[in-house]
């Protein structure tokens, strides 16, 4: 009864703190800025900030898995041990695989194309409409994550995804890290670093390893934020969404595709 | 009359057996306690609520804890299962954690005696991590 008094207490507060930010937003002649900065640990995520990413593909060399490795290790993927009975090819289709490295080709030209594919973090995320449990879900500074507590492991969620981007763990999980849980019998896909941002940091793993090796094809930001490097980026040139027919409003957008 | 007076007295008679037997596997259990405890639990220190509190209510606290971080993006949170393990977790002699799940441990010893299953560490790390 008391946890029931306290959230509608929260919420209740929650609402009023929102009133007060439309009241500013809607002031005449205020604009409301977000500075790039982190959130307090403590605090809820609002929606002041959408996380979204832009990858140019012109600058992403052949070759190069710098982004994959990266995502692996922050996340805890390369621990996954193949299971004892499971054939090269299975397991390669079945480990988990946040960002997919995917080679595309113009058939008229020979131009081939090598970008990292991962969740693009949708505004209408079709996993989030799929999902029967409510697990697959958009926070909201616009991550969309599955919230393993409620995953039963239906998998309707990667059957609606268009980007291919969710896998699921088939196999027990011996070696975890704190900062991502992960078990047997949940789907799972790129959160864009969600432990570290949550944190207080403002880069991935992937942009970070990315700009390490010099290649610089990802920029990494809020999208909400017109002074932030990402928004800038794509004001400044064109960029694509993948299948922008479908109308998602993807957070991941691409360059030189 | 007499057969609801018969059905009382059955009850009662039932129901002193039934405490009498309590009473003996409260004692067995006192004498066989496993529990598993950790430094931080012997030393006192203070955890997020007193210690009571905590024996009967942690899945509360952890529970509410998981909603506001998963969902909300709240971290450090009083109930945090990672503060939980940060402080639980006992070394072994070569100062390596031993993870908490292990039989005798903080959070195995007791859900062992009580059998209850314990599915946090399905997913969770068992001993602290990045």
């Amino acid at each position: 009864m008391k946890n029931t008094q306290d959230t509608n207490q929260k919420r209740r507060q929650f609402l009023q703190k929102g009133a007060a930010v439309t009241a500013i937003a809607v002031a005449p002649g205020v604009m409301l800025h977000t500075a790039a900065k982190a959130k307090p640990v403590g605090e809820a995520v609002t929606d002041a900030v959408r996380w979204g990413m832009l990858v140019d593909a012109a600058k992403c060399a052949d070759g190069c898995d710098a982004c994959v490795q990266a995502c692996n290790e922050e996340n805890g993927l390369n621990l996954l041990q193949k299971p004892h009975d499971a054939e090269d090819e299975m397991w390669d289709q079945q480990i988990p695989k946040w960002i997919r490295n995917v080679k595309v080709k113009d058939n008229l030209t020979g131009h081939v194309t090598s970008l990292p594919m991962m969740c693009q973090h949708c505004e209408h995320p079709p996993c989030v409409d799929v999902c029967p449990t409510t697990a697959s879900f958009r926070r909201a500074d616009g991550i969309v994550m599955v919230d393993r507590h409620l995953c039963i492991g239906c998998r309707y969620c990667m059957m609606a995804c268009p980007y291919k981007a969710r896998s699921f763990v088939h196999e027990v999980v011996e070696h975890k890290l704190t900062r991502t849980p992960r078990g047997k019998g949940c789907v799972e896909s790129c959160n864009f670093c969600v432990h570290r941002l949550d944190n207080g940091q403002t880069t991935t793993a992937c942009q970070d390893a990315c700009a390490k090796d010099g290649h610089n094809a990802i920029t990494f930001g809020d999208l909400n934020n017109p002074d932030s490097e990402v928004s800038k980026a794509l004001k400044e040139q064109s960029s694509t969404q993948i299948r922008a027919d479908l109308k998602l409003n993807t957070g991941v957008r691409y360059r030189g595709v | 009359m007499k057969v609801r007076a018969f059905e009382h007295g059955l009850l009662l008679a039932l129901a002193v057996v039934l405490l009498a037997m309590a009473g003996v596997a409260s004692a067995d259990d006192k004498a066989g306690w496993k529990s598993g405890t950790s430094l931080a639990a012997t030393q006192e220190q203070s955890c997020v609520r007193d210690a009571a509190f905590m024996r009967r209510n942690h899945m509360e606290v952890i529970k509410h804890a998981r909603i506001d971080t998963v969902r909300k993006g709240v971290r450090g949170v009083d109930g945090s299962l990672s503060e939980c393990i940060a402080c639980h977790v006992n070394k072994d002699d070569k100062g390596a954690p031993i993870p908490v799940n292990q039989e005798g441990q903080f959070c195995a010893g007791c859900h062992q005696q009580v059998g209850v299953a314990l599915d946090c560490y399905q997913c969770h790390a068992t001993v602290p991590t990045h």
